[in-house]
């Protein structure tokens, strides 16, 4: 019987599929329609018990509410931020090692990036809660200046995060520039042009879209983030503390629920707006 | 490479400077796990091993590296396998939905930790009543390791085309034969580097975590964000935090000798 599946790719990969369809396709796409059903229900505001009846309420209170409007852009903005942080950051790393490094310390530099990349997302992020404190490194350094720590607030958490995600632009934009041929680079010098006619000319419009996927990481996981505010943000909230204290605590489900769907339709609308790039060849 | 002196001079500055910030917090951690001092004062006055000690017997960290491990070692089985079937089902066959079916594999990490945490959470108690347990730890790191799986075992396949499985066909091996001699011994070093990517992935989970977990399981993550803002807890959180950045370099070995020294086993992290 194996052997005839064999002969029938069709039948084959059906069988194959059907179990990991049933966990991704049914289970998971099943729970993400029911979150955005919820979202479209009703909460009564003595009992708490959520209310099966079709209302927009929650999407108008998220839109109407100042305090949601305001941290929904500030979300946007700060994980826009970040991405462009790590992406000026990313750059010229990742540039350094796939076109100047010899290959033993190329070797060497994928494993310094990659390292943090494996050492915990708690305890970075906890290390620089320690480092931002009245007392910790960030304030010794910047004494002789005159200056102190940013403290806990919406700037520590733009510092964090980009941090945090800097390993994930840099490996994509490393793997892009790696695969471009040496021969372009003496091709552009051989026209004749400077190293920085180069770098705007070649380097920078082939390893756009490697900066593209990269930033499909960053910006998603700025979007959803809301352990990192909660470790270092002070009182600034984001848009996951906000679904996460109405989950939680709050007990409203249907507005988190809402909430939730802001992420979701900002990172659809940026993957379709990169389609076009190619970076999604590039994840 | 032709790119000026002066160009490769200040581009290895750069990276020699943005590396020492990325090191720094990590070197930070494990100096602070001998700071006498409760708080993450710098610089530290007197350095000790007791913190060490005292972490060494704290149960509630001991119990929550044990759950961590549990969940991730299942999480890793589940996604082993579903991974391979889903690798081993798009390879070759052109279908209608071929790209919906990689969309939906990638989806459950390209959406944001907190989206696919509530959505999980919200079907397991009020649409299937099911409680809040280990289990659905597993079953929520499970959703989101299957592409670490997927990609490895699809990106090996490509590479290495089916001549070989069709060779062993012709000499008239069945498919489950030809499976187990061939494609599974040309697939084990993808599957362990994608094994090890999704064991690591879940074990430092937290935001998925934090929605799926019932109050009583504590994985290390949950544990460490528990313990952080207690103040006489700090000196433990301090020492666990210091060992996990020491066994950071468990997975880079092991992948390097995966990868045959080269280090690209691991660049597919997330």
């Amino acid at each position: 019987m194996l052997s005839g599946l064999g002969r029938r790719p069709g039948v084959r990969a059906g069988l194959l599929l059907t179990p990991p369809m049933l966990w991704l396709g049914v289970a998971y796409l099943g729970a993400l329609a029911a979150l955005f059903l919820t979202s479209l229900w009703g909460q009564n505001s003595f009992t708490g018990q959520i209310e099966r009846v079709w209302t927009l309420d929650n999407f108008r209170d998220l839109f109407s509410i100042e305090v949601y409007r305001t941290i929904t852009f500030r979300t946007i903005g700060i994980a826009a931020l970040v991405t462009v942080v790590d992406a000026v950051l990313a750059f010229p790393i990742a540039l350094y090692m796939a076109k100047v490094a010899s290959p033993r310390l190329q070797r060497l530099l994928v494993i310094a990036v990659l390292m943090p990349l494996w050492a915990s997302y708690l305890v970075k992020a906890y290390a620089w809660r320690g480092m931002l404190s009245e007392g910790g490194l960030i304030s010794w350094l910047a004494a002789p200046f005159g200056l102190g720590s940013p403290g806990y607030g919406l700037v520590a958490t733009t510092l964090v995060l980009a941090y945090l995600w800097l390993p994930y632009m840099i490996l994509p934009i490393y793997a892009g520039l790696e695969r471009l041929p040496d021969s372009l680079f003496e091709a552009s010098a051989d026209l004749g042009a400077h190293s920085a006619t180069t770098l705007r000319r070649v380097v920078l419009p082939m390893g756009f879209p490697a900066v593209v996927a990269g930033s499909i990481f960053t910006f998603s996981l700025s979007m959803g983030d809301y352990i990192a505010v909660r470790i270092v943000g002070g009182t600034g909230q984001l848009l996951g503390n906000v679904v996460y204290d109405n989950a939680g605590a709050a007990n409203n489900l249907p507005f988190a629920a809402a909430v939730a769907t802001v992420p979701v339709v900002v990172m659809l609308a940026y993957l379709a707006a990169v389609r076009r790039t190619g970076a999604l060849e590039n994840l | 490479m032709r790119l000026s002196r002066g160009l490769r001079a200040t581009l290895l500055g750069f990276t020699a400077v943005v590396l020492a910030v990325i090191w720094t917090p990590l070197l930070l951690v494990v100096v602070n796990s001998f700071n006498a001092d409760r708080t993450f004062s710098w610089p530290p006055r007197r350095l000790t091993l007791h913190w060490w000690d005292v972490a060494a017997h704290s149960q509630g960290a001991r119990a929550a590296l044990w759950t961590s491990l549990e969940v991730a070692a299942l999480a890793t089985l589940v996604s082993l396998l579903l991974g391979t079937l889903a690798g081993l089902a798009l390879r070759r066959t052109r279908f209608f939905g071929r790209n919906v079916v990689s969309l939906v594999i990638i989806l459950p990490i390209a959406l944001p930790g907190i989206v696919t945490g509530i959505a999980l959470s919200n079907m397991f108690t009020t649409v299937l009543g099911v409680g809040l347990s280990i289990f659905t730890i597993v079953v929520a790191h499970a959703t989101f390791c299957i592409v670490t799986v997927f990609n490895n075992v699809q990106a090996r396949l490509q590479r290495l085309g089916g001549n070989l499985e069709q060779a062993s066909m012709d000499l008239g091996a069945g498919s489950f034969t030809t499976f187990r001699l061939v494609t599974f011994p040309m697939l084990r070093s993808a599957l362990l580097a994608g094994a090890l990517l999704s064991f690591g992935l879940s074990f430092d989970e937290i935001v998925v975590t934090t929605f799926t977990a019932s109050s009583r399981d504590q994985t290390l993550p949950i544990w460490i964000f528990q313990n952080l803002f207690r103040p006489n807890q700090a000196p433990v959180v301090n020492v666990v935090a210091a060992v996990l950045v020491l066994l950071s370099a468990v997975p880079i070995y092991l992948a390097l000798r995966l990868s045959g020294n080269s280090g690209k086993a691991l660049t597919g992290a997330r």
